[in-house]
């Protein structure tokens, strides 16, 4: 019998599935496995994930969502002893209006009651409100991401436009709907700022190729890259967006998440409603946000939204069709969303510790920027820009050419050769820059802010301390800078 | 400086102007989105809703409540979860029950929260497979199912539902049709139109082979490879098969010398497997127990592992994806979108991309993924939680088998229905000999016959299922799906209300 290849094997894979990658759970996380199941110790600082580093749910979130699953606790005796009264009220509320529970297939757009608290949100932060038919609740923000990319790419011929240096899903999701990614290299000096003329480049140089750009991708605040954009920016954007007929994607699932008060959180959606006419009308603007980040940080929820402005209606049917395929998206996903955006109010009896509760994340994620951002500057070759918002870090380093020259024998890009030996000798798992895209012949690596305060100072005193040595290794100097140590 | 990337490469494509970009409209949607139908959710359930409008609304209509037997969706009628389930979750999602109240909660509930909490935090992503306890769970499971050894745990993925495995399988299967690609998957008709829907979106081809309807919905397959011979003839790359079994609409359960056949056409004609058995515990025969795909290849003595990839298949060598959920069977836990799927013959170089696949969602949600390992490993005899979830299976079940009959047997006394028993799954996919009148006054409308009958149906009762051509039939002829999921105490109204309207349909195009 001659033997025949497998169906199902390496080769006969599409080459779209073949070649797209998603970096934060690459090459080096695979590393990073291997040395756990070595049992040696890893300090995972590749993808923003706080509760897997210890960071604690809200309270008043976990509270609701133990009643929605289990309403015959509801019925208990003691339940008001064991649960605040807003909190019970919330999961009445939901048990209302979901009278199958969580475990019943909702609408493929989501519970109405968790769209339109959704809708509601809209209305407080930016002036403007929404309808529920223009709110599509996701398995996390990466979902409707997808789905809207699906309805746009009709093949190689039709690009987005990305930033770059840029999180890695929309690469990858690009890639396997065999469409094109136009980069727009955002500009490192400045602190990662939009270049306009850029924008301008970018789109030419498409149109040059045979390429028909339909949308474009901005992050805001940005991954890897923690630019926060001025209203100034966003009005640009909008301009630039409705000049070019793109479709804008507003990826904003850091909004919560400012360090900083020169500029904070505006959002795309709330500018331009604000601009008034063409653009209020005209721009085609798609909003996401997820409950997996901001100081709520309830990634294994998978709860994230979308929201359609100036849509074609037939085209969000058509969205609505595709989400429809799947059935719904999941409940308690859905739920923890709605107590994300509608959380209590002054008053409300869990509100002081709830308020409590986002404060301290938040200016323990904030001192935490400060802290890795002042570390990284210390070293010699290495520059960072100030992580404004956002969850991660995304130091520039430039290496000795003898490092280099040890990248390309080892047959590593010199980014993936550095955070190998990171790895290798801290524990610290990071994701090379080269997985975001960056410009050639400049090297980069991203870590996230997560890790505890309690543990930050001895990380970053580990790092510190590879990167010293590793400059003497291959510069045969001290290679550290005479700035001052970074100090919680 | 080079920034536009791209693998196909644009030179094929240079006939089409670039320039701006039309408005993103229905007509310059991507076409396999628009070709995409999912009919579970398509224009009788729109008409359905607007109805449920009116009548919230106060509007008097015919019926004070619509009854939604569309879609398999246990608990929004009534069905409830499981006690032990729902304690688990709670347990896991609220530590401060744990720390604090775990006098509220049988031991057991306890333990096993403790047991998943320590795998890992609930709000945190999980490797993109999904936890490792859990996958170890369902391992042992099925070595226990299937009375075998059990597979590596590394062999399983967890999902958000059955529903994206399927797609994670059918993406790494066909190749673009950009590319130069014609790639086919064999899909039984009628089938769950998650199968069409995907294969479309994905610029597939459906190369369709029919069930046998007066033999019980039996697969042949000489069906098989009758189907796929012509799919060839045509220029198809047939790479896979689907068999859906218990079979959704269809209800009907392979025999294990059917199984063994099917085996041997996949192996033979290098087809990939894959296996829908989400109803494996929906069974309503007591002659008859649930035989897994990967129970029949290993009691033939094919092998769970790929080997290296150099190494050529041998004549005995099955790759199979074993698809599982929890949203049927007696769990019924649909909204929380738990499942998974089960590699066995596929190479080390492909579970990669699969992996690589997953990974850029992440992972699944976390939720699903801990119901995924209750419904696996439920509470066994001798713990506490027993007799609780014993007698919630059981009674479940049995309520299930209940009305199965009622339905077929109420469903066979209509004039002009056929329908075939109900072994298995939630469904009966009744097959309609309607009056000529009645299907002249569908072509005026520009409607298919079936689903004029099920508006007609919605209209008049308030009962809401899905036309045969949503899930494919042969030509000429007409069915509809419906569950058997309303409550026992609606079932005979429904039957009444069903009744009536079928005899009256019937009389009104006697002509």
């Amino acid at each position: 019998m001659v033997a025949q290849p497998r169906v199902l094997n390496y080769d006969s894979l599409p080459d779209h599935v073949k070649h797209c990658e998603y970096a934060v759970r690459g090459e080096l996380y695979r590393a990073a496995t291997e040395r756990v199941a070595a049992g040696k110790e890893v300090i995972f600082t590749n993808v923003g994930n706080p509760h897997g580093l210890g960071q604690k749910p809200i309270t008043f979130i976990r509270q609701v969502f133990a009643l929605v699953s289990a309403p015959f606790l509801l019925e208990h005796p003691d339940v008001h002893r064991i649960f605040p009264r807003d909190v019970i009220a919330r999961a009445k509320a939901y048990m209302k209006a979901a009278p199958g529970g969580i475990g019943a297939y909702s609408d493929s757009k989501g519970l109405p009651i968790v769209r339109q608290e959704f809708a509601d949100f809209l209305q407080r932060r930016d002036g403007f409100g929404s309808d529920i038919d223009n709110i599509f609740l996701t398995n996390g923000a990466s979902e409707a991401v997808r789905l809207g990319l699906t309805a746009m790419l009709r093949g190689p011929q039709d690009g987005i436009l990305v930033p770059i240096p840029q999180y890695p899903l929309y690469s990858a999701a690009i890639e396997l709907l065999s469409g094109s990614m136009v980069g727009y290299y955002l500009h490192e000096e400045s602190g990662w700022s939009l270049d306009f003329e850029e924008l301008e480049r970018a789109v030419r140089d498409a149109k040059r190729q045979g390429v028909r750009v339909r949308g474009m991708v901005f992050i805001n605040p940005g991954n890897p890259t923690g630019q926060c954009l001025s209203r100034q920016d966003l009005e640009g954007l909008v301009k630039f967006a409705y000049k070019h007929k793109l479709v804008l994607m507003a990826d904003e699932v850091y909004q919560d998440n400012i360090y900083q008060t020169v500029r904070p959180f505006v959002s795309a959606r709330h500018v331009a409603l604000s601009m008034g006419a063409p653009y209020a009308q005209g721009l085609e603007l798609a909003t996401f946000h997820t409950a997996s980040k901001g100081v709520y940080g309830e990634c294994g929820f998978r709860g994230g939204v979308m929201e359609l402005l100036n849509f074609d209606e037939r085209v969000a049917d058509e969205l609505y069709k595709l989400a429809s395929i799947n059935l719904s998206p999941n409940v308690p996903g859905q739920v923890i969303l709605g107590l994300m955006v509608n959380g209590p109010r002054p008053g409300d009896e869990s509100y002081a510790q709830y308020a409590r509760e986002k404060q301290d994340l938040l200016d323990s994620l904030r001192r935490r920027a400060r802290a890795i951002t002042d570390a990284f500057n210390s070293c010699e070759g290495i520059v960072c820009q100030e992580t404004e918002g956002a969850m991660y870090s995304f130091p520039k380093i430039t290496l000795p050419p003898a490092a280099m020259a040890a990248a390309k024998a080892a047959g590593k890009s010199p980014d993936v050769f550095y955070c190998l030996k990171l790895l290798e000798t801290t524990g610290i798992s990071t994701v090379p820059g080269s997985g975001f895209k960056q410009r050639d012949g400049t090297f980069h690596f991203r870590t996230t802010i997560l890790p505890p305060e309690s543990k930050f100072q001895d990380i970053i005193q580990r790092f510190l301390a590879f990167h010293s040595a590793f400059m003497a290794e291959y510069k045969g100097s001290t290679g550290h800078g005479t700035g001052a140590r970074a100090r919680l | 400086m080079e920034a536009i990337f791209s693998s196909i490469g644009l030179r094929r494509f240079l006939h089409r102007p670039a320039g701006r970009a039309p408005k993103w409209s229905k007509e310059t949607v991507n076409q396999d989105v628009l070709n995409a139908s999912y009919a579970v959710r398509g224009p009788v359930l729109d008409l359905a809703m607007k109805m449920e409008e009116r009548l919230r609304s106060g509007e008097s209509l015919p019926f004070k409540e619509m009854i939604y037997c569309n879609i398999g969706n246990p608990q929004s009628l009534q069905q409830k979860p499981l006690t032990f389930v729902r304690q688990v979750l709670s347990l896991v999602t609220n530590p401060l029950l744990l720390e604090k109240h775990s006098d509220l909660f049988p031991s057991d509930a306890v333990a096993r929260a403790q047991k998943y909490l320590g795998a890992h935090p609930m709000g945190a992503y999980s490797n993109s497979q999904g936890i490792k306890t859990v996958r170890e769970e369902v391992a042992a499971f099925i070595g226990k199912r299937d009375q075998t050894f059990s597979p590596d745990p590394d062999a399983i993925f967890l999902i958000n539902g059955a529903s994206e495995g399927v797609r994670y399988g059918l993406q790494s299967l066909l190749r673009p049709r950009l590319a130069g690609y014609h790639d086919g998957v064999l899909v039984p008709i009628p089938q769950y139109p998650l199968y069409s829907a995907l294969t479309t979106l994905l610029n597939g081809e459906l190369v369709p082979y029919y069930l046998r309807e007066e033999e019980g919905w039996t697969l042949e397959v000489g069906d098989l490879e009758e189907a796929l011979k012509q799919a060839r003839a045509r220029g198809v790359t047939v790479r896979g098969l689907v068999v859906i079994n218990p079979g959704n609409p269809t209800g009907q359960l392979l025999s294990r010398a059917n199984m063994e056949k099917i085996i041997e056409f996949c192996v033979r004609e290098n087809l990939v497997l894959m296996a829908d058995e989400v109803y494996q515990t929906n069974i309503y025969v007591d002659d008859r127990g649930f035989l897994s795909f990967r129970k029949v290849a290993v009691d033939m003595g094919l092998p769970p592992d790929a080997g290296p990839e150099e190494q050529g298949m041998n004549e005995k060598h099955l790759q199979l994806v074993s698809f599982h959920s929890v949203s049927k069977g007696f769990m019924g836990e649909c909204g929380l979108r738990g499942g998974y799927m089960e590699l066995f013959g596929i190479p080390p170089g492909v579970k990669a991309q699969l992996y690589k696949l997953a990974s850029i969602s992440l992972c699944s949600n976390t939720i699903g993924q801990v119901v995924t390992g209750l419904m696996v490993h439920p509470p066994e005899e001798g713990s506490p939680s027993f007799p609780t979830y014993e007698g919630e299976r059981t009674a479940t079940l049995t309520s299930l088998r209940r009305r199965a009959q009622k339905l077929t047997a109420g469903l066979g006394n209509l004039e002009g229905v056929s329908v075939q028993p109900s072994t298995g799954a939630m469904y009966s996919f009744p097959r309609l000999s309607l009056p000529p009148a009645f299907h002249a006054e569908a072509v005026k409308q520009g409607t298919k016959a079936d689903e004029l009958y099920c508006i007609r149906l919605v209209e008049a009762t308030g009962i809401v299922v899905v036309p045969g051509s949503g899930f494919g039939q042969v030509d000429g002829s007409w069915h509809f799906r419906t569950t058997f999921l309303p409550p026992e105490d609606k079932m005979d109204s429904v039957m009444e209300r069903l009744g009536k309207f079928h005899k009256e349909l019937l009389d009104a195009y006697r002509g």
